[in-house]
């Protein structure tokens, strides 16, 4: 039974994680860049949430009105304005630029809010739970959040396959030069995909708040789980992520029902088994390029 | 004799000067100014080290901490448990580094790029958790004490360390300037500019690699092992820190990626800056973060790399360039 449970909560925490995930394949899947600032910038969303509810005195998941613009807005700007400049000369300006910020979103946060750990409340919410057996619940919150991913998912991939946008973004990911003689600029179409990105970020912070509590130096452990989601899910695969989360979640609670310390070496381990055995992933969907 | 020969007798000199200074440092330096070049020279080390890995060899890993780790964890083994001694235990931590990142290779070198990247990352963060997570040997998280250099007296013992790192980094600088004058460094060229032609031209691109990413682990698991010779207590969360490879990529970044003299600079600009807002340690790394991503944005090839560029300037000599009877071939009369 305790296997049970443990695989029900790795599944819920799956959820979280493919929410982590989901940013990453987006840059990853368009841009082939690598963003070693996106945990950094989920903790800055769950901050920028903090700051909007105290400041409007609105709950947290109503923050989410005045982030998910803004943080679209960010992320555009951040595109089109400084990744845009080293574009085409491989992957190493993305991961130095993106370090970079890491290093700068760190500090700034901790020179603004202290090291204090901080909490986001959504009142009842955060305690309230569906009993599955006599002694064994579900919180809603955790389920909440895997219906989050779900319908992010299927309306990214109805965007995707249905709007002329999408099918730009699939086809600016498969070849941009190609891409720029029929009439779409790349870059224009790299910073919406981060502004998407962004806004998908900004739920993320919220929903990782919810959860859990936060501090400035929390980004660059979401983002060893956010990249282990996509290594597993498969190379930039928008769905994989879902399947990618679950399995991450599922190996660590069941490492952790061998040692507590093995909750998160045994999501290393199962990624580097992934690795091993099928390096693309386990649903690749980007061809490769060089 | 031509400019450029000129150049590497003045970049000889040089060297040789700074390594006389360097060794007599203990006759007449005082301990802090020897603690901060130690400090100094194995930022230092490192920095060369990643540089000879993703500058030349274009394997950009973000998990060299696990060498410094596992150096450091090797020689609590061999001084500790085993009772060698320490300073003789230094060369065999780069062995033991090295054999444990040869079935890291096998499993890095099917990725490329970003994969490579996180691949090394998620190795450093799995042998970080492994030592963490084992209670009795290694001592789990509150990590071991190396008591066993209490038999030296404190003066000898930080001499020694500091020769030792005075060593180790002129001979990774040695060893980088010398495998890049080898085949070794002509296939590397040829690899970064073009992996598929070099391996059609007879480059062995996998065995060259990982030459390089051996060797690569191994100084740095020495470095490692030195670096906690001077803190005498190793735990999991300093050993295996980011740090190891962060400080080093900003170092690279700023001095010039794919140059020798480049991190030398770098490191004197990042130690400089480190020194001077030593209080402000939140302020200091966001200088650094802002620095990497304007440099990143303005100079990519670091301040080294753009001097070169408008003077062309070499102080070590490992370009190989084209006898002038082959370059200018208008001007030469048979």
């Amino acid at each position: 039974m305790d296997i049970f449970y443990a695989s029900v909560n790795g599944v819920l925490l799956g959820g979280l994680y493919a929410l982590y995930g989901l940013g990453l394949a987006l840059t990853f899947g368009i841009m082939r860049t690598i963003n070693l600032a996106h945990g950094d910038m989920i903790v800055f969303g769950s901050f920028m949430s903090l700051v909007v509810t105290r400041v409007l005195g609105l709950p947290a998941l109503a923050s989410l009105v005045v982030l998910i613009p803004a943080m679209f807005l960010l992320g555009r700007l951040f595109q089109e304005r400084v990744m845009n400049r080293s574009l085409g000369e491989g992957i190493m300006p993305s991961i130095i630029l993106t370090f970079g910020l890491s290093v700068v979103i760190q500090n700034a946060l901790l020179l603004t809010f202290s090291a204090d750990r901080q909490t986001l409340s959504a009142g009842q919410l955060q305690t309230m739970s569906l009993p599955l057996t006599e002694d064994f619940a579900i919180g809603v919150l955790p389920l909440m959040t895997l219906c989050v991913v779900i319908v992010l998912l299927i309306a990214l991939n109805w965007f995707f396959r249905h709007t002329m946008l999408g099918r730009a973004f699939r086809a600016t990911s498969d070849d941009p030069e190609v891409v720029a003689l029929m009439g779409i600029d790349p870059r224009r179409t790299y910073g919406l995909a981060m502004g998407l990105a962004f806004a998908i970020i900004a739920i993320t912070g919220v929903f990782m708040g919810l959860r859990t509590n936060f501090a400035p130096f929390d980004g660059p452990a979401r983002l060893i789980f956010a990249f282990e989601v996509i290594i597993i899910g498969g190379m930039g695969s928008i769905q994989g992520v879902l399947i990618g989360g679950v399995i991450l979640g599922v190996a660590q609670t069941m490492g952790n029902l061998v040692n507590p310390a093995f909750f998160q070496l045994s999501g290393h381990v199962a990624t580097l088994l992934v690795l091993a055995i099928r390096p693309s992933g386990l649903f690749p969907e980007t061809i490769e390029r060089d | 004799m031509t400019a450029l020969q000129t150049q590497h007798r003045i970049g000889a000199a040089l060297a040789l000067v700074t390594l006389a200074a360097l060794i007599s440092v203990p006759y007449w330096g005082s301990a802090y100014l020897q603690r901060s070049i130690v400090e100094f020279l194995y930022f230092l080390a490192l920095a060369q080290i990643w540089n000879f890995m993703a500058g030349y060899a274009g394997m950009f890993s973000i998990g060299q901490q696990a060498w410094v780790g596992v150096g450091a964890y090797a020689l609590i083994v061999l001084a500790q448990d085993l009772g060698l001694n320490p300073f003789w235990a230094v060369p065999l931590t780069g062995v033991i580094a090295a054999v444990f990142a040869l079935p890291t290779s096998w499993l890095l070198f099917r990725l490329k790029g970003a994969y490579f990247a996180v691949a090394s990352w998620v190795i450093a963060e799995t042998i970080r958790l492994a030592v963490n997570a084992d209670i009795n040997w290694l001592g789990g998280g509150r990590g071991r004490s190396l008591t066993t250099m209490g038999q030296f007296e404190r003066g000898f013992r930080e001499d020694v360390t500091y020769l030792l790192v005075v060593g180790i980094t002129i001979l990774s600088l040695v060893l980088m300037v010398w495998m890049l004058r080898s085949r070794i460094g002509l296939g590397l060229m040829a690899m970064r500019d073009n992996a598929a032609g070099a391996g059609g031209v007879g480059v062995a691109v996998n065995r060259t690699r990982r030459i390089v990413y051996l060797a690569a682990s191994g100084l740095a698991g020495v470095v490692g092992a030195l670096i906690f010779m001077s803190a005498l207590n190793v735990r999991p969360d300093a050993a295996f820190s980011i740090n190891w490879v962060a400080y080093p990529i900003f170092i690279v970044i700023i001095g010039g990626i794919g140059t020798i003299e480049g991190p030398i600079i770098g490191a004197i600009v990042f130690y400089i800056l480190r020194e001077y807002l030593d209080d402000f340690e939140a302020w200091s790394l966001l200088a650094f973060g802002l620095i990497a991503i304007a440099m990143m944005l303005f100079a990519p090839k670091g301040i080294w790399g753009s001097i070169q560029s408008r003077w062309d300037i070499e102080l070590f000599p490992i370009r190989r360039r084209l006898p002038a009877r082959f370059s200018t071939p208008s001007t030469q009369e048979t």
